[in-house]
C-alpha cells in the first residue's frame, strides 16, 4: 500500500525526534492519550502549546530588553514556559529553560540573553519539526494511530 | 473508558467517577491534566482560573471530591487557594507544579496540601490520588466522634486497606453514613460510622453541654470528675465515658482559651484603637469578624475598638474586651443590647471564638476577644465557668459557649474548635442562620474541628455533619474571601437543627454586632429567626452567645443582629462592608487576619504561617 513507505517514513521521523533529543518519554505520554474517542490529541496539545507559549515568549523578549533586567520577573516567565515545554515533551527548549532560569538565579545577564536566542531556535526547530511529522500523520490518516508504535 | 461510561457521581464504583476540579493557568498542561485524569476515569472539571475554581467550589460544597492545584497562577497564588480550599471547604487538594523545590514541596505541606506532583505529571501518579479522598473522609469520620468508637475507624480503615472493593466499599459506608447523618438529624448521634459498634455517639447539644457546664461550675472545675458531673446532670443514657471525654475536651478548650486571651490581649496591644486596628483585630481575634461583620456602624466596631488593646481576657474588663459592652461606637446599638444583657459579650465571644481556628488560628485568637468582651459583659457569664482558666473565655464557654468554646478552643489548636479561623467569627452567626450561614464558622474547617468541638459544645457532632454539608452550604455570608468562615458554619448549620444549639449559633451572631456580625449577619440573618428562638441560648446564662445579639437578652430579638447580619457578603474580612468595617473585602483580609492571628499565636496555626504574615 501506498500508506507503508509513508508509514515507514513517519516511524522514521518519529524516531530520529527521540534519538536527536528534541522529543523525551514525555511525547510519548501524549501519545498514550490519543485513541479513538481523541483521534487527534498530540497535534491538539502541541498546536495549543505552541499558540500559548508564542505569548511567553513575546513577553520574555520584552523582558530581556529592559535595563536593569529583573531576574525574578524573568525567572518567573521562563518558569511557566518550561512548565508547558515539559508538558509536550520538548527535550532541548525544556534544557535551554533550565540553562537560562541558572541564569537567572545567578543574576547573569549575558547569559540570560545568550540563552535565550538558544533557545527560540530550538524552539523553531521543533516546531518544524513537529509540523511535518503531523502533516505527514495527517496524510496517513486514521489508520496511523493503530499503526503508530506505542 | 471514556468518561461517558461513568456515572456522574460514580460513587458506587469509586474511585471511578470521582470529582476532580483541575485548575491551572497553562492550557497546555491544563488540557493534558485534564486528558490524564478523564483517562483515569474521573469526572473532571478544569478552569484556568482560580478564583473561578473557588467560586465554583463556594457554590457547591459537594460538587468536587478532590481539586488539583498548579503553584504558580497570575490570579492567585496557588498556596492561597489551597489554604481557601482547606478552610472553606476541606476538600484535598494536590499541588502541580514544574519546580519541585524542596522549600516549595514544603510550602505545600504546611499549607495543607495533602501532595504535591511535579510537572509533567504521569498517568501513573493520577490513578492513585483517590487515596487522599478516602483519607480524608476516614480521617473526618474518626474525627467526628471517633473518640468514642474506635471500630468504625477501623471498619474504614479495613476499608481503605483494599483498594479495589473495599476502597470503594469504604466509600460507600463513609456515604451512608453521610446520608445516615444528615438524615438522622444533628441531634441524632453522630453518623460518622454506620457501625456504631460500641455505643450510640453522644451528641452534645447545647443543652447537655450547658448542663454539663453547670455541673463542672457547680462541681469546681478541679474537683469536677465525670462521675460527679454525670450525677449532677442527670441525663439519661449518658455514660460516665461520654463525659470523661468531653470533659476532656473542655478542659483543652479551657486552656486553648487562655492561650487565646493572652494573644488577644497582645493583638489587642498591637492593633491598637485605631479602626482600622480593629478590623485586623476583629479579624484577627475572631472580633475582628466582628468588625468586617459589624461593618463600621454596628457595634461591632464600637465593639472592637474598645476591644483591642487588653489582653484577651483582661480585655473583658478592658474596653477591648467590652468592645462589645462598651461599643461606643455607632453601630454598637446593638452591642448595647448585648451589653445589657450580658450576653452580648457572649455573643461576641461566640464570634470571636468563631474565629477559624484552623489554618488561620488568628481568628480564634480574635476570639477570645469577643470572649472577653462577653465577660466583661456579664460578669456572671464568667461566674460560670468558674475556674476556669480565663475566666473570660470561659464564660464563653458554659451553656451557650459551646459555639463559643468550641470556637476558642479550636482557637488555638485547630483540632479543638477546628474552626478555620475565618469562620470562626462568622461561624457564630451562621449557625443558627442557614446552614450555610457561614458563621458556622466557628472554624470547623475541618470535621475534624467539628468533633473537636463536639466535645467542647454540642455541635461538634453537628459540625462534623456540617463539615460534611456545610461543603455544599458554605453558608451565604460567605461571599467573599469570608468564606471561610462560611464554610464552617455549614457544618455549623448542622447542628442548627439543635435548637439550643442554634441559639448559639445566633448568638454568634449577635456578637458579631460588630464587623463581625455583618458578616455572621449574613448567616445570622438567616440564623437570627433562630436566635430568637433559641431563647435557650439565653436561659444558658451571660455565656450565651446568642443572647447579645440575637436574643436580645433573653429573647433574643435578633432584630439588633439582623441589620448587622443582613447579608453582608463579606465575611468576616471580606466583607465589603460599606459601613466602614475595614474588613477587607478580598481574600488578602483573610491573610491579614491569618497573619495578625499568627503572630499573635505566634503560630498556633501551621496556616497562619503561610498567610500573608
Amino acid at each position: 500500500m501506498e500508506r507503508n513507505p509513508m508509514r515507514r517514513q513517519l516511524a522514521s521521523l518519529r524516531k530520529s525526534l527521540f534519538d536527536q533529543g528534541y522529543l523525551d518519554e514525555q511525547f510519548m505520554e501524549l501519545e498514550q492519550l490519543q485513541d479513538d474517542a481523541n483521534p487527534n490529541f498530540v497535534e491538539e496539545v502541541v498546536t495549543l502549546y505552541y499558540r500559548d507559549s508564542a505569548r511567553l515568549i513575546v513577553n520574555l523578549d520584552h523582558a530581556l530588553e529592559r535595563r536593569p533586567l529583573d531576574f525574578s520577573k524573568l525567572d518567573g516567565l521562563m518558569h511557566q514556559f518550561k512548565g508547558s515545554s515539559s508538558s509536550i515533551g520538548a527535550k532541548k527548549v525544556k534544557a535551554e529553560s533550565t540553562l537560562f532560569r541558572e541564569y537567572c538565579k545567578s543574576g547573569n545577564a549575558e547569559g540570560c540573553m545568550r540563552t535565550f536566542q538558544q533557545l527560540k531556535k530550538e524552539y523553531a526547530t521543533l516546531r518544524k519539526k513537529l509540523e511535518t511529522y503531523f502533516q505527514l500523520a495527517r496524510q496517513i490518516g486514521p489508520m496511523e494511530s493503530a499503526n503508530r508504535p506505542k | 473508558m471514556t468518561v461517558e461510561q461513568i456515572g456522574s457521581e460514580g460513587k458506587d464504583q469509586f474511585p471511578i467517577g470521582m470529582r476532580v476540579l483541575a485548575v491551572d493557568d497553562d492550557p497546555t498542561c491544563l488540557l493534558l491534566l485534564g486528558t490524564l485524569l478523564r483517562r483515569c476515569q474521573y469526572h473532571v472539571t478544569t478552569t484556568s482560573q482560580a478564583k473561578t475554581a473557588l467560586k465554583m467550589l463556594r457554590e457547591n460544597k459537594n460538587k468536587f471530591d478532590l481539586v488539583i492545584s498548579d503553584v504558580h497562577m497570575p490570579d492567585m497564588d496557588g498556596f492561597k487557594l489551597l489554604e481557601h480550599v482547606g478552610l472553606e471547604m476541606d476538600l484535598p487538594v494536590i499541588m502541580l507544579s514544574a519546580n519541585g523545590d524542596t522549600k516549595l514541596v514544603m510550602k505545600g505541606i504546611t499549607h495543607g496540601a495533602c501532595d504535591y506532583l511535579l510537572k509533567p505529571v504521569r498517568i501513573e501518579e493520577l490513578q492513585n490520588i483517590w487515596q487522599h479522598v478516602v483519607r480524608r473522609k476516614k480521617k473526618d469520620r474518626c474525627n467526628s466522634g471517633s473518640k468514642e468508637k474506635p471500630h468504625p475507624d477501623s471498619g474504614e480503615a479495613a476499608g481503605i486497606g483494599n483498594v479495589d472493593n473495599n476502597g470503594k466499599l469504604n466509600k460507600k459506608r463513609k456515604d451512608q453514613n453521610e446520608d445516615e447523618d444528615y438524615e438522622r438529624d444533628e441531634n441524632g448521634h453522630d453518623n460518622e460510622d454506620p457501625s456504631a459498634q460500641k455505643k450510640p455517639r453522644v451528641v452534645w447539644s447545647v443543652e447537655l453541654h450547658r448542663k454539663f457546664v453547670a455541673a463542672v461550675n457547680q462541681l469546681g472545675i478541679d474537683k469536677a470528675v465525670p462521675k460527679k458531673i454525670l450525677e449532677l446532670m442527670n441525663v439519661e443514657k449518658l455514660t460516665r465515658e461520654n463525659v470523661a471525654s468531653h470533659l476532656q475536651k473542655f478542659r483543652l478548650y479551657l486552656k486553648r482559651i487562655s492561650c487565646v486571651a493572652n494573644q488577644q490581649a497582645n493583638m489587642a496591644a498591637a492593633l491598637g484603637t485605631a479602626d482600622s486596628a480593629y478590623l485586623r483585630m476583629g479579624s484577627l481575634n475572631g472580633l475582628g469578624n466582628f468588625h468586617t461583620l459589624a461593618g463600621s456602624d454596628q457595634l461591632h466596631n464600637a465593639a472592637f475598638r474598645s476591644f483591642p488593646p487588653s489582653g484577651v481576657l483582661g480585655r473583658l474588663n478592658t474596653p477591648a474586651g467590652l468592645g462589645i459592652r462598651g461599643l461606643p461606637s455607632p453601630g454598637t446599638i446593638q452591642l448595647g443590647h448585648v451589653q445589657n444583657s450580658g450576653n452580648p459579650t457572649n455573643d461576641l465571644s461566640k464570634l470571636q471564638s468563631f474565629v477559624p481556628g484552623n489554618h488561620n488560628t488568628n481568628i480564634l485568637q480574635g476570639m477570645p476577644m469577643s470572649l472577653e468582651l462577653d465577660r466583661l459583659q456579664h460578669n456572671k457569664s464568667v461566674g460560670h465557668i468558674g475556674e476556669l482558666p480565663t475566666t473570660d473565655s470561659t464564660t464563653v464557654f458554659p451553656g451557650s459557649g459551646n459555639l463559643v468554646d468550641a470556637r476558642i478552643t479550636g482557637f488555638s489548636n485547630n483540632p479543638l474548635l477546628g474552626v478555620t479561623s475565618n469562620s470562626l467569627m462568622l461561624e457564630g452567626s451562621s449557625q443558627q442562620a442557614t446552614s450555610h450561614t457561614s458563621v458556622s464558622a466557628i472554624g470547623f474547617q475541618n470535621g475534624n474541628a467539628l468533633s473537636d468541638f463536639t466535645s467542647i459544645a454540642p455541635a461538634s457532632n453537628q459540625l462534623q455533619d456540617s463539615k460534611a454539608g456545610s461543603q455544599g452550604q458554605a453558608s451565604p455570608i460567605n461571599c467573599n474571601a469570608g468564606q471561610i468562615i462560611r464554610s464552617a458554619p455549614q457544618e455549623w448549620n448542622a447542628p442548627r437543627k439543635d435548637a439550643p444549639y442554634q441559639s448559639h449559633a445566633s448568638i454568634n451572631s449577635s456578637i458579631p454586632i460588630n464587623s463581625a456580625m455583618i458578616q455572621l449577619g449574613q448567616c445570622l440573618d438567616r440564623n437570627n429567626s433562630i436566635f430568637h428562638k433559641t431563647t435557650d441560648l439565653d436561659s444558658v446564662g451571660p455565656l450565651n452567645f446568642v443572647d447579645p445579639l440575637s436574643i436580645k437578652h433573653g429573647e433574643g430579638d435578633n432584630s439588633i443582629m439582623e441589620p448587622s447580619v443582613i447579608e453582608k457578603e463579606g465575611y468576616l474580612m471580606f466583607q465589603p462592608r460599606p459601613h466602614g468595617s475595614h474588613v477587607p473585602d478580598n481574600i488578602g483580609s483573610l491573610e491579614d487576619l491569618a497573619s495578625a492571628m499568627m503572630k499573635q499565636e505566634g503560630g498556633c496555626n501551621g496556616y497562619s504561617l503561610r498567610t500573608s504574615i
